[in-house]
């Protein structure tokens, strides 16, 4: 089940491996994405952490880590498809793969219906 | 379509590189008769690539391209955070004196007292209106004083003994800030702005510890808001042991009217390209002098004025108590742009600095009035300073962007202003008019903007989608440009038979 943050993140845990990627809000509010760097696999992340950038066609945002963790994998099909992103942000859009320690770290993030909730408000 | 591609006075240019031949050259230079080298074989073997051209070609070349330019002496400019005022033409005369503009950096310091002079006047009329200590004129530009700013703040830290690892940025500040920050290797944490698009001082205090080297703040804001807690942010990032860096590019709103000494600041670098005219593409290059609170004055970098007006150029000319950081530009800086900067002073004078910073302010809060009906002021409640902030919410269920606006601001003659930045509001324009506007102008822009919302509401949705539709060019694919970026060009045929 995926679970949502207020910064427009979506993580998916499968055993101890936190998939983590930006939301279809956030794909939308940035518009066009034309390029995003990754970190390097084997990096140690705090919570909180700025661990990625995203540029788009209107600005670069930071991506943050809602969790501590160690990167395992990046996806690097986004380096010369970006638009992936774009097209499928919560699914073959994903950004990294982090081993977390604790996997009751992310009980405290939104569910799909709490973060749709959320979203009416900021709008 | 035209046999020439042109359209009368609107001409089609090609890259200078994709013309020219290759025996071609403006100038006569007679052989040198070299005999030999010293080059042990490695001279190279290809021509390099340089259009061959003569003068009147290479003249014809450059006007026609900015005959498709935009620029401040064509028309109103409202590029927010810009500052694109008008450069008075006096600047230029005095910059063309020969005792200013033919002067060279290598000439014997003796032969330029008049220089140094000038340097040293500017130097005071730049600390007393910011209420420093001290000033290091070198930077070339914005982002360096910046940098050399952050630098100063960087070695006092060390001269203490202490390693600081993290700067805080709000988000309202200059997007250069964190950049900075970064270059400089400091971890850069993000402030967030309130409801009303100021910092609380209460966020920042949250965000201070022990790391904390300093804060970047922008005052007034990039939400065109001046912070109304900047003296209490001063006080707390002061009581945590870090400094404060002021980005000084909005310094326009306040000239006369606020001291950022007296705000808590210690160090800001001051745009003399911007507050004190000659923007972008309107008189000269960036000049970025950075003013300095006595707690960093000891460590402005080199080449720096004494205030009995000797400048020291090497680390073994220092007194005790002067500890440069170093030196980031090989001379003095940017003489002509020093020059223009003083020109401008001293023909407005103190009061005449004051009222155009009030006349800038009023300007910006004139369009927030005549525009607030049709379009969505962000911060409606506060005044503006010297530049107001839209948003798209005005365009909500139109099927216009505020990148669409933009375009059709093109069409009607316009620089378009600041667009999606800063990123505190959706789909951000950010209009800043400046002084240099008449009241007619001013009327005919908000006019323009008011018929153009009006387009929006209406439904015309063509006349945006398929903007710029009279500019030299189209619509640009920026997604595909950013995407798959084309970075070469196709020589002239002349070139590459020779390379072949």
């Amino acid at each position: 089940m995926k679970r949502f943050t207020k910064d427009h993140e979506w993580v998916e845990l499968d055993g101890d491996i936190l998939t983590v990627g930006i939301t279809e809000h956030a794909q939308e509010a940035l518009g066009d994405i034309t390029f995003v760097e990754l970190p390097e696999a084997g990096r140690t992340l705090a919570a909180g952490d700025s661990f990625a950038v995203v540029e788009s066609v209107k600005a670069a945002s930071d991506v943050y880590a809602p969790v501590a963790g160690e990167v395992t994998d990046v996806n690097a099909a986004l380096d010369d498809k970006p638009e992936l992103v774009n097209d499928a942000a919560e699914t073959d859009g994903w950004f990294i793969k982090l081993k977390i320690a604790d996997a009751g770290a992310i009980d405290g993030l939104m569910d799909r219906a709490a973060y749709d909730a959320y979203l009416k408000t900021i709008e | 379509m035209t046999f020439t591609g042109n359209e009368a006075l609107a001409l089609s240019e090609p890259l200078i590189f994709e013309t020219g031949r290759r025996e071609v050259t403006g100038v006569d230079i007679e052989d040198a008769g070299l005999t030999e080298d010293r080059l042990g074989g490695q001279a190279r073997k290809t021509p390099i690539d340089l259009p061959g051209l003569t003068e009147p070609e290479t003249m014809r070349h450059y006007v026609r391209l900015s005959r498709q330019n935009y620029a401040i002496d064509m028309g109103l400019y409202p590029l927010g955070s810009c500052t694109m005022k008008h450069n008075p033409r006096l600047n230029e005369k005095m910059a063309r004196l020969p005792g200013f503009g033919d002067i060279h950096p290598l000439q014997p310091l003796s032969t330029v007292p008049g220089a140094l002079e000038l340097m040293g006047e500017l130097s005071r009329w730049l600390i007393t209106m910011t209420g420093m200590k001290a000033v290091a004129l070198s930077p070339k530009a914005g982002a360096q004083g910046e940098l050399a700013g952050m630098m100063a703040i960087r070695a006092a830290l060390r001269a203490r003994g202490e390693n600081r690892g993290t700067v805080l940025v709000p988000e309202s500040a200059h997007g250069t800030n964190p950049a900075t920050a970064a270059a400089l290797g400091y971890r850069v944490e993000s402030i967030k702005a309130r409801e009303d698009g100021t910092v609380s001082v209460e966020a920042v205090r949250e965000k201070l510890s022990d790391d904390v080297a300093a804060i970047m703040l922008t005052n007034p804001n990039t939400c065109g808001l001046f912070e109304p807690e900047v003296a209490a942010i001063a006080e707390a990032v002061h009581e945590a042991g870090a400094y404060f860096y002021g980005d000084g590019a909005n310094f326009n709103a306040i000239v006369g009217k606020a001291k950022p000494g007296d705000l808590g600041v210690d160090a800001m670098h001051i745009n003399l390209h911007k507050t004190f005219s000659t923007p972008h593409g309107g008189g000269g290059p960036g000049a970025g002098p950075v003013v300095l609170s006595e707690r960093l004055a000891p460590f402005a970098p080199l080449p720096f004025l004494r205030d009995d007006g000797t400048l020291v150029e090497r680390s073994d000319e220092c007194d005790a108590g002067e500890t440069p950081f170093g030196r980031l530009v090989a001379f003095h800086g940017q003489m002509g742009m020093y020059v223009r900067a003083m020109a401008y002073m001293l023909s407005h004078g103190a009061d005449g600095l004051k009222q155009a910073s009030e006349d800038a302010v009023l300007a910006a809060n004139y369009i927030k009035a005549q525009l607030a009906d049709v379009m969505s002021v962000s911060f409606p409640d506060r005044p503006a300073m010297h530049e107001v902030l839209f948003d798209e919410r005005f365009l909500k269920g139109t099927g216009v962007t505020t990148l669409d606006f933009a375009k059709a601001m093109i069409d009607e003659g316009y620089h378009p202003m600041t667009m999606y930045f800063p990123l505190v509001v959706p789909g951000a324009m950010l209009i800043e008019p400046t002084e240099s506007e008449s009241l007619a102008s001013l009327d005919l822009f908000i006019a323009t903007l008011r018929d153009l919302a009006k387009g929006a509401r209406d439904g015309d949705t063509a006349r945006f989608t398929e903007a710029p539709r009279y500019a030299p060019r189209r619509r640009l694919d920026e997604t595909r440009g950013a995407r798959k970026p084309v970075l070469t060009y196709e020589a002239s045929s002349d070139f590459k038979e020779a390379a072949e």
